[in-house]
């Protein structure tokens, strides 16, 4: 009998990878909105899966940052934007059939590659991810990039600021 | 009970965890339903009027007439409406102050069980991650409606809620760097012994900004932007009319409640009370009920509280509102997480 | 079968050619940017199967840089694309070509 954690993998992966292709080809609709509600399911499915892999901080700051704050305001932007003629153009078929070629080729590749490489799997993953040894290892180990990250905000919240100013030149 | 000793533990777990979802559900409805019922009638004292009192004695059973009306009434669909959002937004209003409850620990034990449904060691985290996705429903209702007013309601609460999400997080921080986990549990374990332990007394800078930041999120007057029914015609829920109008109604005080309820566990002691031993967890049925009433009471006073304000003051204009956010909370609660460290730190040398 | 680090790293390369299909194939800026969203998480969810089945915690802490300048990447995108709008009218690629002959 299948455990319940393999049972929850499947849903779990089966919804995540739905809603991926629903955002970027969903058949009934060409909206961006449909296409950045259907990213928000696809964020709380692979949150799911972190939460399956014990990275529960990283599930939850997951929700948090991405589904909560980022796509907020992807939907704000294309709210803003929205315009009725942007609906209706349909995704080109030439454009498609490349497309798909291209990227058959790759995930082919990737998927080769994965099959051809042996993975040791006897010793059962013990690591939990909580959030102290995080925590931790983010403030001795990785305390530079930690610094640098918080500089980067700080730029990129400087740099929006200026671009949304109504007479940028 | 042997029968229940003979199942697996799975089992077990499915069937309590079954059994606490569905009264903590009910008694979340219940409170939902009273709490418009509380609101007329406060409503009332301070207006100097009499408020429902037809149906029912004291208008008692108000509630259930207001429930048959919605449902009766006609379901009417605009025809300039973006069909399928009109038809999600009202059912995704209600899910964020659901999934809230759930963390929260509204008692310590009966017999074996915990009286919480999911004990998450990362528990406020998730809260606010969930508290994030509320913004959903109102940003949905505001675009499925495709008219100007609802829009308008949408865009602002959009805004509003992303603000104040962020000096909410920070506010609990300070709670957070002295106790040391994020396991609502331990916090209440914290505020155990005496009142001066609970962190209203402890964190008061961060009892503020919270306060302020859940009216915020609850689009709670004096911060209802969203739905400012003098400016925007009701805002978000302009077009809805019947049940579904009634979902975000109920979503508003679903919010409410958990927004209540989350005050008290981490500001007001959780179904502590520091006399009588009331705060060690329960050895006897008894015990146990008393400290889920104990919870109950603070949480409905502090409901109370939020409903008393709405009658009492007016409502900010938006600048106002987002000044008072990022220029005075947001700053706020960053020094007070730098003073709270900086004295922990001090304790600790 | 017991669920491995392949299964995990499946979904993670099927979700990441989503991603990519979706750059090549969309029109609309908005939903290209959706697109590369989706190719991150793909990234991320590789970077914690591999983390938790090698027992290092280096993963996870990568997982939470990618977010950080995913996020900032957002409002800078999203900021660039705005005004874009504003003096194009439009957020559809093959209206802004500019460099072309």
């Amino acid at each position: 009998m299948a455990q319940l954690p393999d049972i929850l993998f499947y849903v779990f992966a089966f919804l995540t990878l739905a809603c991926g292709f629903l955002v970027v080809l969903n058949p009934f609709s060409t909206n961006p909105v449909t296409s950045a509600m259907f990213l928000v399911l696809t964020i709380g499915s692979l949150a799911g899966l972190f939460v399956l892999l014990h990275a529960f901080f990283l599930a939850a700051v997951q929700i948090l940052v991405y589904a909560g704050a980022v796509m907020v305001l992807f939907l704000f932007v294309i709210m803003l934007l929205d315009l009725p003629a942007e609906e209706r153009r349909k995704v080109k078929k030439a454009g498609l059939v490349l497309g798909l070629i291209s990227v058959g080729a790759i995930l082919t590749i990737m998927l080769q590659s994965l099959l051809q490489s042996s993975f040791s799997s006897e010793a059962a993953p013990t690591l939990e991810g909580s959030t102290i040894p995080l925590g931790r290892l983010l403030f001795t180990q990785y305390l530079l990039p930690f610094e640098i990250i918080s500089v980067l905000l700080l730029v990129a919240m400087v740099g929006v600021i200026l671009l949304s100013k109504k007479d940028l030149k | 009970m042997t029968w229940i000793d003979q199942l697996t533990p799975l089992a077990q777990f499915a069937l309590f965890s079954a059994i606490k979802i569905i009264c903590v559900f009910s008694v979340l409805m219940f409170i939902v339903a009273y709490a418009v019922w509380v609101e007329r009638k406060v409503s009332a004292a301070i207006q100097d009027r009499h408020g429902p009192n037809r149906v029912g004695i004291f208008g008692l059973l108000q509630p259930a007439a207001d429930a048959v009306k919605a449902f009766l009434k006609e379901d009417f669909t605009p025809g300039h409406v973006r069909k399928v959002y009109f038809w999600l937004a009202p059912a995704i209003v209600m899910i964020p102050s659901l999934l809230t409850v759930a963390i929260i620990p509204f008692g310590s034990r009966l017999g074996a069980q915990k009286m919480v449904i999911a004990d998450l060691n990362v528990g406020i985290l998730y809260t606010f991650g969930i508290v994030s996705l509320g913004v959903y429903g109102i940003v949905l209702a505001g675009y499925a409606a495709n008219s100007k007013y609802p829009f308008l309601g949408g865009i602002r609460s959009t805004a509003q809620m992303i603000s104040y999400e962020i000096a909410m997080g920070m506010s609990v921080i300070p709670i957070f760097l002295l106790v040391g986990s994020l396991n609502l549990g331990q916090v209440i374990e914290y505020q155990t012994g005496n009142v001066f332990h609970w962190l209203i007394f402890k964190q008061p800078l961060a009892f503020g900004i919270f306060l302020a930041a859940m009216f915020a999120e609850t689009n709670r007057l004096p911060f209802d932007l969203p739905e400012s029914e003098q400016e925007l015609a009701g805002g978000y829920n302009v077009e809805y009319s019947s049940i579904k109008f009634a979902l975000f109604f109920m979503g508003e005080y679903a919010a409410m409640t958990a927004a209540s309820a989350m005050m008290v566990t981490l500001f007001l002691g959780g179904w502590t009370l520091p006399i009588a031993g009331l705060d060690q967890p329960a050895q006897t049925i008894g015990i146990g009920l008393l400290q889920i009433g104990v919870f109950l009471a603070k949480m409905l006073f502090v409901e109370f509280m939020v409903i008393w304000v709405r009658w009492m003051w007016p409502r900010f204009r938006y600048d106002q509102l987002m000044d008072l956010g990022w220029r005075r909370f947001i700053p706020l609660a960053l020094a007070n997480i730098v003073a709270t460290a900086v004295v922990l730190w001090g304790v600790a040398k | 079968m017991k669920i491995g680090v392949e299964h995990y790293l499946t979904v993670s390369i099927i979700l990441f050619c989503l991603g990519l299909l979706g750059v090549i194939v969309r029109r609309n800026l908005l939903v290209i940017y959706l697109s590369l969203e989706l190719m991150l998480n793909a990234a991320n969810l590789a970077l914690v199967a591999f983390s938790r089945f090698n027992n290092d915690l280096d993963g996870q802490v990568f997982v939470f840089f990618v977010i950080t300048v995913a996020a900032a990447e957002v409002a800078v995108g999203l900021a660039l694309i705005v005004a874009l709008y504003r003096k194009r009218r439009t957020a559809h690629v093959e209206d802004l070509t500019l460099m072309k002959l």
